[in-house]
Protein backbone atom coordinates (compact mmCIF):
# COMPACT_ATOMS: atom_id res chain seq x y z
CA UNK A 1 0.00 0.00 0.00
CA UNK A 2 2.50 2.61 -1.00
CA UNK A 3 1.74 6.26 -0.78
CA UNK A 4 4.46 7.40 -3.29
CA UNK A 5 2.41 10.10 -4.99
CA UNK A 6 1.10 11.79 -1.67
CA UNK A 7 1.12 15.32 -2.22
CA UNK A 8 3.27 17.59 0.41
CA UNK A 9 -0.04 18.74 2.24
CA UNK A 10 -1.00 15.35 3.11
CA UNK A 11 1.85 14.45 5.20
CA UNK A 12 4.26 16.38 7.81
CA UNK A 13 7.43 18.01 7.60
CA UNK A 14 10.60 16.56 6.84
CA UNK A 15 11.88 16.67 10.57
CA UNK A 16 8.67 15.08 11.49
CA UNK A 17 8.86 12.38 9.02
CA UNK A 18 12.62 11.94 9.52
CA UNK A 19 12.31 11.49 14.01
CA UNK A 20 9.27 9.36 13.78
CA UNK A 21 10.56 6.91 11.28
CA UNK A 22 14.13 6.95 13.57
CA UNK A 23 12.13 6.56 16.66
CA UNK A 24 10.08 3.10 15.03
CA UNK A 25 13.24 2.13 13.46
CA UNK A 26 15.01 2.44 16.76
CA UNK A 27 12.34 0.59 18.85
CA UNK A 28 12.18 -2.55 16.36
CA UNK A 29 15.62 -3.02 16.18
CA UNK A 30 16.24 -3.40 20.13
CA UNK A 31 13.03 -5.23 20.35
CA UNK A 32 12.99 -8.07 17.69
CA UNK A 33 16.31 -7.29 15.26
CA UNK A 34 19.08 -7.43 18.29
CA UNK A 35 16.98 -10.41 20.18
CA UNK A 36 17.02 -12.43 16.92
CA UNK A 37 20.65 -11.71 15.66
CA UNK A 38 21.62 -12.59 19.48
CA UNK A 39 19.75 -15.81 19.34
CA UNK A 40 22.19 -16.61 15.85
CA UNK A 41 25.72 -14.87 17.37
CA UNK A 42 25.79 -17.20 20.84
CA UNK A 43 24.45 -20.34 19.22
CA UNK A 44 27.74 -20.15 17.08
CA UNK A 45 30.08 -18.56 18.94
CA UNK A 46 31.46 -22.35 19.89
CA UNK A 47 31.47 -23.26 16.25
CA UNK A 48 30.05 -25.32 14.19
CA UNK A 49 31.43 -28.85 15.70
CA UNK A 50 29.20 -27.85 19.28
CA UNK A 51 26.38 -27.00 16.98
CA UNK A 52 26.65 -30.13 15.56
CA UNK A 53 27.22 -32.38 18.61
CA UNK A 54 24.36 -30.26 20.36
CA UNK A 55 21.83 -30.82 17.88
CA UNK A 56 22.94 -34.85 17.34
CA UNK A 57 22.92 -35.43 21.36
CA UNK A 58 20.18 -37.86 21.45
CA UNK A 59 17.90 -35.85 24.34
CA UNK A 60 17.54 -32.84 21.44
CA UNK A 61 17.08 -35.15 18.54
CA UNK A 62 14.23 -36.54 20.92
CA UNK A 63 12.67 -33.51 21.69
CA UNK A 64 13.03 -32.39 17.83
CA UNK A 65 11.19 -35.58 16.56
CA UNK A 66 8.45 -34.99 19.93
CA UNK A 67 7.89 -31.41 18.96
CA UNK A 68 7.43 -32.70 14.66
CA UNK A 69 5.11 -35.42 16.25
CA UNK A 70 2.76 -33.34 18.62
CA UNK A 71 2.75 -30.39 15.42
CA UNK A 72 1.73 -32.82 13.03
CA UNK A 73 -1.21 -34.00 15.13
CA UNK A 74 -2.57 -31.11 16.45
CA UNK A 75 -2.46 -28.88 13.29
CA UNK A 76 -4.52 -31.27 11.01
CA UNK A 77 -6.91 -31.83 14.31
CA UNK A 78 -7.40 -28.10 14.52
CA UNK A 79 -7.42 -27.17 10.78
CA UNK A 80 -10.78 -29.76 10.36
CA UNK A 81 -11.91 -28.06 13.38
CA UNK A 82 -11.24 -24.37 11.58
CA UNK A 83 -12.94 -25.09 8.75
CA UNK A 84 -16.14 -26.61 10.25
CA UNK A 85 -16.45 -24.01 12.64
CA UNK A 86 -15.99 -21.58 9.67
CA UNK A 87 -18.11 -23.32 7.06
CA UNK A 88 -21.07 -23.20 9.86
CA UNK A 89 -20.43 -20.00 11.18
CA UNK A 90 -20.25 -18.05 7.61
CA UNK A 91 -22.79 -20.02 6.17
CA UNK A 92 -25.84 -20.52 8.13
CA UNK A 93 -27.92 -18.15 10.36
CA UNK A 94 -28.03 -19.59 13.82
CA UNK A 95 -28.30 -18.37 17.55
CA UNK A 96 -26.30 -17.94 20.12
CA UNK A 97 -23.49 -17.50 16.90
CA UNK A 98 -21.10 -14.56 18.78
CA UNK A 99 -21.43 -16.22 21.50
CA UNK A 100 -19.57 -19.35 19.62
CA UNK A 101 -17.32 -17.34 18.11
CA UNK A 102 -16.19 -16.05 22.24
CA UNK A 103 -15.97 -19.59 23.25
CA UNK A 104 -13.86 -20.29 20.16
CA UNK A 105 -11.73 -17.35 20.90
CA UNK A 106 -11.15 -18.48 24.81
CA UNK A 107 -8.30 -19.71 24.36
CA UNK A 108 -6.44 -16.74 23.30
CA UNK A 109 -7.32 -14.91 26.88
CA UNK A 110 -6.23 -18.00 28.78
CA UNK A 111 -2.69 -18.33 30.57
CA UNK A 112 -1.04 -21.36 28.92
CA UNK A 113 -0.20 -22.53 32.54
CA UNK A 114 -3.82 -22.64 33.05
CA UNK A 115 -4.41 -24.38 30.24
CA UNK A 116 -1.60 -27.11 31.59
CA UNK A 117 -3.52 -26.70 34.63
CA UNK A 118 -6.95 -27.67 33.78
CA UNK A 119 -5.72 -30.84 31.61
CA UNK A 120 -3.77 -31.48 35.29
CA UNK A 121 -7.07 -31.31 37.20
CA UNK A 122 -8.63 -33.40 34.49
CA UNK A 123 -6.34 -36.28 33.46
CA UNK A 124 -4.89 -36.14 37.47
CA UNK A 125 -4.50 -39.18 40.02
CA UNK A 126 -6.67 -37.10 41.74
CA UNK A 127 -9.78 -37.04 39.40
CA UNK A 128 -12.02 -40.03 38.94
CA UNK A 129 -11.60 -39.65 35.25
CA UNK A 130 -7.49 -39.96 36.39
CA UNK A 131 -7.76 -42.67 38.61
CA UNK A 132 -9.75 -44.75 36.21
CA UNK A 133 -6.93 -43.74 33.18
CA UNK A 134 -4.18 -45.07 35.87
CA UNK A 135 -6.28 -48.26 36.95
CA UNK A 136 -5.98 -49.31 32.59
CA UNK A 137 -3.15 -48.10 32.49
CA UNK A 138 -3.39 -45.30 29.55
CA UNK A 139 -1.02 -42.43 30.32
CA UNK A 140 -1.97 -38.81 29.30
CA UNK A 141 -0.35 -36.37 31.94
CA UNK A 142 3.76 -36.57 31.88
CA UNK A 143 3.00 -38.60 28.54
CA UNK A 144 3.01 -37.57 24.75
CA UNK A 145 -0.82 -37.38 24.46
CA UNK A 146 -0.87 -35.13 27.07
CA UNK A 147 1.61 -32.22 25.00
CA UNK A 148 -0.72 -33.04 22.45
CA UNK A 149 -3.62 -31.94 23.81
CA UNK A 150 -2.37 -29.20 25.62
CA UNK A 151 -0.92 -27.51 22.31
CA UNK A 152 -4.08 -28.19 20.46
CA UNK A 153 -5.78 -26.11 23.44
CA UNK A 154 -3.35 -23.05 22.64
CA UNK A 155 -3.47 -23.48 19.08
CA UNK A 156 -7.15 -24.24 18.89
CA UNK A 157 -8.59 -20.49 17.40
CA UNK A 158 -6.23 -19.92 14.59
CA UNK A 159 -7.71 -21.69 12.11
CA UNK A 160 -10.76 -20.63 12.57
CA UNK A 161 -10.19 -17.10 13.09
CA UNK A 162 -8.41 -16.43 10.03
CA UNK A 163 -11.19 -18.14 8.07
CA UNK A 164 -14.20 -16.46 9.36
CA UNK A 165 -13.64 -13.29 8.62
CA UNK A 166 -12.53 -14.24 5.15
CA UNK A 167 -15.25 -16.72 4.46
CA UNK A 168 -17.70 -13.58 6.02
CA UNK A 169 -16.64 -11.24 3.24
CA UNK A 170 -16.50 -13.48 0.42
CA UNK A 171 -19.89 -14.47 0.94
CA UNK A 172 -22.02 -17.47 -0.17
CA UNK A 173 -23.70 -16.69 -3.36
CA UNK A 174 -20.97 -19.17 -5.43
CA UNK A 175 -21.50 -22.08 -3.18
CA UNK A 176 -25.23 -21.69 -4.07
CA UNK A 177 -24.35 -21.24 -7.81
CA UNK A 178 -22.76 -24.45 -7.04
CA UNK A 179 -25.38 -26.40 -5.83
CA UNK A 180 -28.06 -24.81 -8.53
CA UNK A 181 -25.19 -26.50 -11.06
CA UNK A 182 -25.63 -30.08 -9.08
CA UNK A 183 -22.63 -29.98 -6.46
CA UNK A 184 -23.18 -31.78 -3.47
CA UNK A 185 -21.95 -30.05 0.07
CA UNK A 186 -18.54 -31.47 -0.06
CA UNK A 187 -17.74 -30.57 -3.32
CA UNK A 188 -19.09 -27.25 -2.98
CA UNK A 189 -16.35 -27.06 -0.58
CA UNK A 190 -13.50 -28.76 -1.79
CA UNK A 191 -13.98 -26.94 -5.48
CA UNK A 192 -15.37 -23.23 -4.66
CA UNK A 193 -14.90 -22.41 -1.31
CA UNK A 194 -11.09 -24.08 -0.89
CA UNK A 195 -9.55 -22.49 -3.83
CA UNK A 196 -11.46 -18.97 -2.16
CA UNK A 197 -9.89 -19.69 0.94
CA UNK A 198 -6.42 -21.43 0.21
CA UNK A 199 -4.08 -18.38 1.12
CA UNK A 200 -5.97 -17.68 4.31
CA UNK A 201 -5.78 -21.26 5.50
CA UNK A 202 -2.22 -21.80 4.70
CA UNK A 203 -2.10 -18.47 6.67
CA UNK A 204 -3.85 -19.96 9.51
CA UNK A 205 -1.92 -23.46 9.16
CA UNK A 206 1.61 -22.08 9.30
CA UNK A 207 0.38 -19.82 12.48
CA UNK A 208 -0.97 -22.56 14.14
CA UNK A 209 2.17 -24.98 13.23
CA UNK A 210 4.91 -21.95 14.40
CA UNK A 211 2.81 -21.86 17.90
CA UNK A 212 2.28 -25.93 18.21
CA UNK A 213 6.05 -26.00 18.18
CA UNK A 214 7.17 -22.97 19.95
CA UNK A 215 4.44 -23.75 23.31
CA UNK A 216 6.16 -23.93 26.55
CA UNK A 217 3.69 -22.43 29.11
CA UNK A 218 1.05 -25.58 28.91
CA UNK A 219 2.88 -28.09 27.77
CA UNK A 220 5.93 -27.12 30.50
CA UNK A 221 2.76 -27.82 33.03
CA UNK A 222 1.70 -30.90 31.61
CA UNK A 223 4.68 -32.83 30.29
CA UNK A 224 6.70 -33.26 34.15
CA UNK A 225 10.07 -32.99 31.86
CA UNK A 226 11.11 -36.55 31.65
CA UNK A 227 14.42 -36.54 29.33
CA UNK A 228 14.41 -37.45 25.99
CA UNK A 229 10.86 -39.20 26.61
CA UNK A 230 8.53 -36.05 26.77
CA UNK A 231 10.67 -32.67 26.02
CA UNK A 232 9.64 -31.22 23.47
CA UNK A 233 12.31 -28.51 21.68
CA UNK A 234 11.20 -25.53 24.09
CA UNK A 235 11.49 -27.33 27.13
CA UNK A 236 15.05 -29.00 26.24
CA UNK A 237 16.13 -25.06 25.68
CA UNK A 238 15.20 -24.06 29.04
CA UNK A 239 16.93 -27.65 30.53
CA UNK A 240 20.11 -26.64 28.82
CA UNK A 241 19.92 -22.48 29.90
CA UNK A 242 19.16 -23.67 33.48
CA UNK A 243 21.98 -25.97 33.43
CA UNK A 244 24.14 -22.95 32.57
CA UNK A 245 24.75 -25.05 29.02
CA UNK A 246 23.79 -21.07 27.90
CA UNK A 247 25.21 -21.76 24.28
CA UNK A 248 23.86 -25.05 24.10
CA UNK A 249 20.33 -23.61 24.69
CA UNK A 250 21.12 -21.08 22.04
CA UNK A 251 21.79 -23.49 19.62
CA UNK A 252 18.51 -25.42 20.15
CA UNK A 253 16.89 -22.37 19.93
CA UNK A 254 18.48 -21.31 16.99
CA UNK A 255 16.14 -24.22 15.41
CA UNK A 256 12.57 -22.61 16.35
CA UNK A 257 14.21 -19.30 15.23
CA UNK A 258 14.98 -20.81 11.98
CA UNK A 259 11.25 -21.95 12.10
CA UNK A 260 10.24 -18.31 13.43
CA UNK A 261 11.98 -16.87 10.32
CA UNK A 262 10.82 -19.42 7.86
CA UNK A 263 6.90 -18.51 8.86
CA UNK A 264 7.49 -14.73 8.48
CA UNK A 265 8.81 -15.58 4.96
CA UNK A 266 6.27 -17.88 3.96
CA UNK A 267 3.58 -15.55 5.58
CA UNK A 268 5.35 -12.32 3.50
CA UNK A 269 4.49 -14.84 0.41
CA UNK A 270 0.91 -15.39 1.32
CA UNK A 271 0.36 -12.08 1.59
CA UNK A 272 2.38 -10.51 -1.51
CA UNK A 273 0.52 -13.35 -3.71
CA UNK A 274 -2.92 -12.06 -1.96
CA UNK A 275 -1.86 -8.79 -2.89
CA UNK A 276 -1.29 -9.45 -5.92
CA UNK A 277 -4.94 -11.76 -6.60
CA UNK A 278 -6.45 -9.01 -5.22
CA UNK A 279 -5.00 -6.06 -7.90
CA UNK A 280 -5.49 -8.73 -10.62
CA UNK A 281 -8.87 -9.39 -10.19
CA UNK A 282 -9.72 -5.36 -9.46
CA UNK A 283 -7.91 -5.18 -13.10
CA UNK A 284 -10.78 -7.75 -14.57
CA UNK A 285 -13.99 -6.95 -13.90
CA UNK A 286 -15.44 -8.78 -10.96
CA UNK A 287 -17.08 -11.77 -11.99
CA UNK A 288 -17.29 -15.44 -10.95
CA UNK A 289 -14.80 -16.86 -13.44
CA UNK A 290 -11.99 -15.27 -11.85
CA UNK A 291 -13.01 -17.03 -8.55
CA UNK A 292 -13.43 -20.73 -10.48
CA UNK A 293 -10.22 -20.43 -12.56
CA UNK A 294 -7.68 -21.05 -9.44
CA UNK A 295 -6.13 -24.05 -8.83
CA UNK A 296 -7.50 -26.27 -6.25
CA UNK A 297 -5.25 -28.95 -5.35
CA UNK A 298 -2.55 -27.34 -3.36
CA UNK A 299 -4.36 -26.97 -0.21
CA UNK A 300 -6.07 -30.15 -0.27
CA UNK A 301 -2.96 -31.77 0.04
CA UNK A 302 -0.86 -29.34 2.20
CA UNK A 303 -3.57 -29.56 5.06
CA UNK B 1 -34.03 -28.17 -2.20
CA UNK B 2 -35.39 -24.15 -3.41
CA UNK B 3 -32.82 -21.32 -3.30
CA UNK B 4 -35.38 -18.48 -3.29
CA UNK B 5 -37.42 -20.03 -0.45
CA UNK B 6 -34.59 -21.05 1.88
CA UNK B 7 -31.84 -18.61 1.47
CA UNK B 8 -30.10 -19.69 4.92
CA UNK B 9 -30.32 -23.30 4.70
CA UNK B 10 -29.47 -23.95 1.38
CA UNK B 11 -26.10 -25.22 1.68
CA UNK B 12 -25.93 -28.10 3.21
CA UNK B 13 -23.90 -29.44 5.94
CA UNK B 14 -24.79 -27.16 8.71
CA UNK B 15 -25.66 -30.57 11.08
CA UNK B 16 -21.96 -32.16 10.50
CA UNK B 17 -19.82 -29.00 10.96
CA UNK B 18 -21.84 -27.19 13.60
CA UNK B 19 -21.78 -31.07 15.44
CA UNK B 20 -17.96 -31.25 15.11
CA UNK B 21 -17.40 -27.96 15.73
CA UNK B 22 -19.32 -27.81 19.07
CA UNK B 23 -18.14 -31.87 19.80
CA UNK B 24 -14.18 -30.29 19.79
CA UNK B 25 -14.93 -27.03 21.34
CA UNK B 26 -16.50 -29.32 24.35
CA UNK B 27 -13.79 -31.77 24.09
CA UNK B 28 -10.92 -29.36 24.31
CA UNK B 29 -12.07 -26.13 25.50
CA UNK B 30 -15.20 -26.56 27.45
CA UNK B 31 -14.71 -29.74 29.87
CA UNK B 32 -11.42 -28.68 31.27
CA UNK B 33 -12.72 -24.94 31.82
CA UNK B 34 -15.78 -26.68 33.41
CA UNK B 35 -13.41 -29.34 35.84
CA UNK B 36 -11.26 -25.96 36.57
CA UNK B 37 -14.08 -24.09 37.97
CA UNK B 38 -15.64 -26.94 39.58
CA UNK B 39 -12.33 -27.68 41.28
CA UNK B 40 -12.68 -23.77 42.65
CA UNK B 41 -15.96 -23.93 43.81
CA UNK B 42 -15.30 -27.55 46.16
CA UNK B 43 -12.70 -25.18 48.41
CA UNK B 44 -15.65 -23.52 49.79
CA UNK B 45 -15.53 -19.75 49.90
CA UNK B 46 -13.17 -18.77 53.28
CA UNK B 47 -10.36 -21.38 51.81
CA UNK B 48 -10.41 -19.83 48.22
CA UNK B 49 -10.38 -16.73 49.77
CA UNK B 50 -7.48 -17.27 52.34
CA UNK B 51 -5.32 -18.95 49.83
CA UNK B 52 -5.87 -15.80 46.89
CA UNK B 53 -5.60 -13.06 49.97
CA UNK B 54 -2.17 -14.49 50.85
CA UNK B 55 0.65 -11.87 50.79
CA UNK B 56 2.78 -13.79 48.13
CA UNK B 57 -0.69 -14.41 45.65
CA UNK B 58 -1.83 -10.40 45.95
CA UNK B 59 2.00 -9.15 45.18
CA UNK B 60 2.43 -11.65 42.22
CA UNK B 61 -1.19 -10.67 41.02
CA UNK B 62 -0.29 -6.75 41.18
CA UNK B 63 3.48 -7.83 39.57
CA UNK B 64 1.38 -9.67 36.39
CA UNK B 65 -1.06 -7.11 35.59
CA UNK B 66 1.16 -4.20 36.70
CA UNK B 67 4.08 -5.01 34.06
CA UNK B 68 1.33 -5.91 31.24
CA UNK B 69 -0.31 -2.43 31.90
CA UNK B 70 2.71 -0.97 31.82
CA UNK B 71 3.93 -3.03 28.38
CA UNK B 72 0.60 -2.83 26.69
CA UNK B 73 0.81 1.88 26.97
CA UNK B 74 4.58 1.38 26.15
CA UNK B 75 3.51 -0.70 22.89
CA UNK B 76 0.45 1.57 22.26
CA UNK B 77 2.43 4.56 21.91
CA UNK B 78 5.30 2.92 19.99
CA UNK B 79 3.20 0.42 18.28
CA UNK B 80 1.39 3.50 17.26
CA UNK B 81 4.26 6.00 15.54
CA UNK B 82 5.36 2.24 14.02
CA UNK B 83 2.54 1.53 12.76
CA UNK B 84 2.10 4.65 11.23
CA UNK B 85 5.81 5.18 9.62
CA UNK B 86 5.12 1.91 8.02
CA UNK B 87 1.49 2.62 6.11
CA UNK B 88 2.69 6.59 5.29
CA UNK B 89 6.64 6.84 5.02
CA UNK B 90 8.65 5.64 2.37
CA UNK B 91 12.16 4.51 3.35
CA UNK B 92 14.37 1.50 2.25
CA UNK B 93 14.38 -2.01 4.38
CA UNK B 94 10.55 -1.05 4.60
CA UNK B 95 9.44 -3.89 3.48
CA UNK B 96 11.54 -6.52 5.85
CA UNK B 97 10.45 -4.42 8.72
CA UNK B 98 7.16 -4.58 8.48
CA UNK B 99 7.91 -8.55 7.91
CA UNK B 100 9.46 -8.65 11.31
CA UNK B 101 6.64 -6.99 13.72
CA UNK B 102 5.25 -10.34 13.11
CA UNK B 103 8.30 -11.82 14.87
CA UNK B 104 7.27 -11.93 18.32
CA UNK B 105 3.85 -14.34 17.23
CA UNK B 106 6.20 -17.10 15.01
CA UNK B 107 9.39 -17.21 17.78
CA UNK B 108 8.42 -19.29 20.69
CA UNK B 109 8.26 -17.51 23.96
CA UNK B 110 11.21 -19.81 25.74
CA UNK B 111 13.61 -18.34 23.04
CA UNK B 112 12.71 -14.84 23.28
CA UNK B 113 13.15 -15.58 27.12
CA UNK B 114 16.38 -16.43 27.13
CA UNK B 115 17.34 -13.92 24.32
CA UNK B 116 16.20 -10.59 26.08
CA UNK B 117 17.69 -11.97 29.37
CA UNK B 118 21.25 -12.36 27.84
CA UNK B 119 20.80 -8.77 26.20
CA UNK B 120 19.55 -7.35 29.37
CA UNK B 121 21.86 -8.95 31.71
CA UNK B 122 24.47 -6.92 33.52
CA UNK B 123 27.01 -8.60 31.43
CA UNK B 124 24.82 -8.14 28.01
CA UNK B 125 24.67 -6.64 25.16
CA UNK B 126 22.37 -3.65 26.77
CA UNK B 127 22.54 -4.71 30.16
CA UNK B 128 26.08 -3.58 30.00
CA UNK B 129 24.85 -0.17 28.77
CA UNK B 130 22.12 0.35 31.14
CA UNK B 131 24.43 -0.39 34.07
CA UNK B 132 26.39 2.69 33.49
CA UNK B 133 23.91 4.62 34.23
CA UNK B 134 23.03 2.32 36.85
CA UNK B 135 19.75 1.09 35.36
CA UNK B 136 18.85 -3.00 36.32
CA UNK B 137 16.51 -4.31 33.58
CA UNK B 138 17.11 -8.08 33.89
CA UNK B 139 15.75 -10.14 37.27
CA UNK B 140 13.28 -7.02 38.32
CA UNK B 141 9.88 -6.10 37.23
CA UNK B 142 11.44 -4.17 34.69
CA UNK B 143 12.86 -7.27 32.76
CA UNK B 144 9.25 -8.70 33.22
CA UNK B 145 8.05 -5.20 31.35
CA UNK B 146 10.83 -6.32 28.41
CA UNK B 147 9.51 -9.41 28.04
CA UNK B 148 5.88 -8.44 27.84
CA UNK B 149 7.24 -5.34 25.48
CA UNK B 150 8.26 -7.69 23.36
CA UNK B 151 5.30 -10.21 23.11
CA UNK B 152 2.70 -8.06 22.69
CA UNK B 153 4.18 -5.90 19.67
CA UNK B 154 2.45 -7.05 16.91
CA UNK B 155 -0.97 -6.99 18.41
CA UNK B 156 -0.94 -3.61 18.07
CA UNK B 157 0.95 -2.73 15.27
CA UNK B 158 -1.10 -4.86 13.40
CA UNK B 159 -4.47 -3.52 14.18
CA UNK B 160 -3.91 -0.17 13.91
CA UNK B 161 -2.02 -0.58 10.47
CA UNK B 162 -5.19 -1.93 8.50
CA UNK B 163 -7.24 0.60 9.80
CA UNK B 164 -4.61 3.82 9.00
CA UNK B 165 -4.57 2.13 5.28
CA UNK B 166 -8.17 2.53 4.98
CA UNK B 167 -8.37 5.76 6.23
CA UNK B 168 -10.06 8.03 3.46
CA UNK B 169 -7.40 10.85 2.81
CA UNK B 170 -10.57 13.09 1.67
CA UNK B 171 -11.41 13.23 4.98
CA UNK B 172 -7.56 14.84 5.91
CA UNK B 173 -7.93 17.02 2.74
CA UNK B 174 -11.18 18.54 3.84
CA UNK B 175 -9.12 19.44 6.95
CA UNK B 176 -6.65 20.95 5.91
CA UNK B 177 -8.68 23.01 3.61
CA UNK B 178 -10.79 24.12 6.75
CA UNK B 179 -7.15 25.53 8.04
CA UNK B 180 -6.13 22.71 10.90
CA UNK B 181 -2.26 21.93 10.84
CA UNK B 182 -1.20 18.90 10.61
CA UNK B 183 -1.40 17.73 14.14
CA UNK B 184 -5.11 18.98 14.38
CA UNK B 185 -6.05 16.72 11.95
CA UNK B 186 -4.10 13.89 13.61
CA UNK B 187 -5.92 14.40 17.09
CA UNK B 188 -9.29 15.32 15.72
CA UNK B 189 -9.63 13.32 12.09
CA UNK B 190 -7.29 10.06 12.92
CA UNK B 191 -6.99 9.56 16.00
CA UNK B 192 -10.70 8.96 16.86
CA UNK B 193 -10.97 7.17 13.97
CA UNK B 194 -8.20 4.96 14.80
CA UNK B 195 -9.69 4.57 18.44
CA UNK B 196 -11.36 1.37 18.06
CA UNK B 197 -8.32 -0.55 16.57
CA UNK B 198 -5.95 0.77 19.14
CA UNK B 199 -8.22 -0.55 21.69
CA UNK B 200 -8.97 -3.95 20.33
CA UNK B 201 -5.32 -4.25 20.38
CA UNK B 202 -4.43 -3.14 23.72
CA UNK B 203 -7.08 -5.98 24.80
CA UNK B 204 -5.36 -8.66 23.11
CA UNK B 205 -1.91 -7.27 24.24
CA UNK B 206 -2.91 -7.34 27.55
CA UNK B 207 -4.54 -11.06 28.10
CA UNK B 208 -1.77 -11.91 25.86
CA UNK B 209 0.45 -10.45 28.27
CA UNK B 210 -1.17 -10.85 31.69
CA UNK B 211 -0.86 -14.91 30.62
CA UNK B 212 2.48 -14.97 29.23
CA UNK B 213 4.80 -17.04 30.91
CA UNK B 214 7.38 -18.91 28.66
CA UNK B 215 9.97 -15.82 27.89
CA UNK B 216 8.97 -13.67 31.44
CA UNK B 217 10.45 -16.72 33.86
CA UNK B 218 14.09 -16.38 32.28
CA UNK B 219 13.85 -12.28 32.61
CA UNK B 220 12.18 -12.33 35.73
CA UNK B 221 14.25 -13.53 38.44
CA UNK B 222 11.44 -15.18 40.18
CA UNK B 223 11.93 -13.58 43.18
CA UNK B 224 8.87 -14.14 45.58
CA UNK B 225 7.60 -10.85 46.50
CA UNK B 226 9.48 -8.71 44.23
CA UNK B 227 9.59 -10.39 40.77
CA UNK B 228 6.91 -13.57 40.52
CA UNK B 229 4.39 -13.65 38.08
CA UNK B 230 1.09 -15.41 38.60
CA UNK B 231 1.24 -18.13 36.43
CA UNK B 232 4.58 -18.84 37.84
CA UNK B 233 3.39 -18.77 41.06
CA UNK B 234 1.02 -21.31 39.85
CA UNK B 235 3.44 -23.59 38.60
CA UNK B 236 5.01 -23.36 41.79
CA UNK B 237 2.39 -24.43 43.78
CA UNK B 238 1.93 -27.49 41.02
CA UNK B 239 5.57 -28.96 41.83
CA UNK B 240 4.22 -29.18 45.29
CA UNK B 241 1.26 -31.05 44.50
CA UNK B 242 -0.82 -28.53 45.72
CA UNK B 243 -3.74 -28.32 43.11
CA UNK B 244 -6.08 -26.23 45.66
CA UNK B 245 -4.18 -23.52 45.88
CA UNK B 246 -3.16 -23.47 42.14
CA UNK B 247 -6.83 -23.89 40.94
CA UNK B 248 -7.90 -20.87 43.36
CA UNK B 249 -5.16 -18.78 41.79
CA UNK B 250 -5.77 -19.50 38.27
CA UNK B 251 -9.21 -19.04 38.91
CA UNK B 252 -8.75 -15.40 40.23
CA UNK B 253 -6.38 -14.85 37.23
CA UNK B 254 -9.55 -15.79 34.67
CA UNK B 255 -11.51 -13.81 36.17
CA UNK B 256 -9.60 -10.46 36.72
CA UNK B 257 -8.59 -10.89 32.59
CA UNK B 258 -12.15 -11.45 31.77
CA UNK B 259 -12.88 -8.39 33.84
CA UNK B 260 -10.53 -6.25 31.95
CA UNK B 261 -11.55 -7.69 28.60
CA UNK B 262 -15.21 -6.70 29.80
CA UNK B 263 -13.86 -3.13 30.50
CA UNK B 264 -12.07 -2.26 27.27
CA UNK B 265 -14.88 -3.66 25.45
CA UNK B 266 -17.19 -1.32 26.98
CA UNK B 267 -14.81 1.99 26.22
CA UNK B 268 -14.73 0.49 23.03
CA UNK B 269 -18.71 0.79 22.77
CA UNK B 270 -18.65 4.00 24.29
CA UNK B 271 -16.15 5.62 21.68
CA UNK B 272 -18.29 3.82 19.14
CA UNK B 273 -21.06 5.76 19.74
CA UNK B 274 -19.09 8.97 20.75
CA UNK B 275 -17.61 9.06 16.78
CA UNK B 276 -20.47 7.11 15.17
CA UNK B 277 -17.81 4.36 13.89
CA UNK B 278 -19.62 0.94 12.69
Amino acid sequence: MSHSTTPDFRTEQPLTRWILTAIALAFVFIFIALPLFLIFSEAISKGFEFYQATIMHSDAMAAISLTLLTAAIAVPLNVVFGACAAWAITHFKFRGKSFLITLIDLPFSVSPVVAGLMYLLLFGSQSTLGTWLIEHDYKIIFAVPGIVIATTFVTFPFVARELIPLMQAQGSDEEHAAMVLGANGFQAFLKVTLPKIKWGLLYGIILTNARAMGEFGAVSVISGHIRGATNTIPLHVEILYNEFNITGAFVCASVLALLAIATLVIKTIIEWRQNKLVARSLARTKSAQTVFAMPARQVATAS
Amino acid sequence: MNILQKQYSVLPGFGLTFGLSLFWLCLIVLIPFAVLFGQAGQLGLNHFLEIVTSERVLHSLKITFGTSLAAVLVNLVFGLITAWVLVRYQFPGKKIVDAFIDLPFALPTAVAGIALTTLYAPNGLIGQVLQKFDIKVAFTPVGITVALIFISLPFIVRTVQPVLEDLEVELEDAATCLGASRWQIFANVIFPAITPALLTGAAMAFARAAGEYGSVIFIAGNIPLVSEITPLLITAKLEQFDYKGATAIAVTMLFISFLVLLLINLIQRWSNRRYGMN
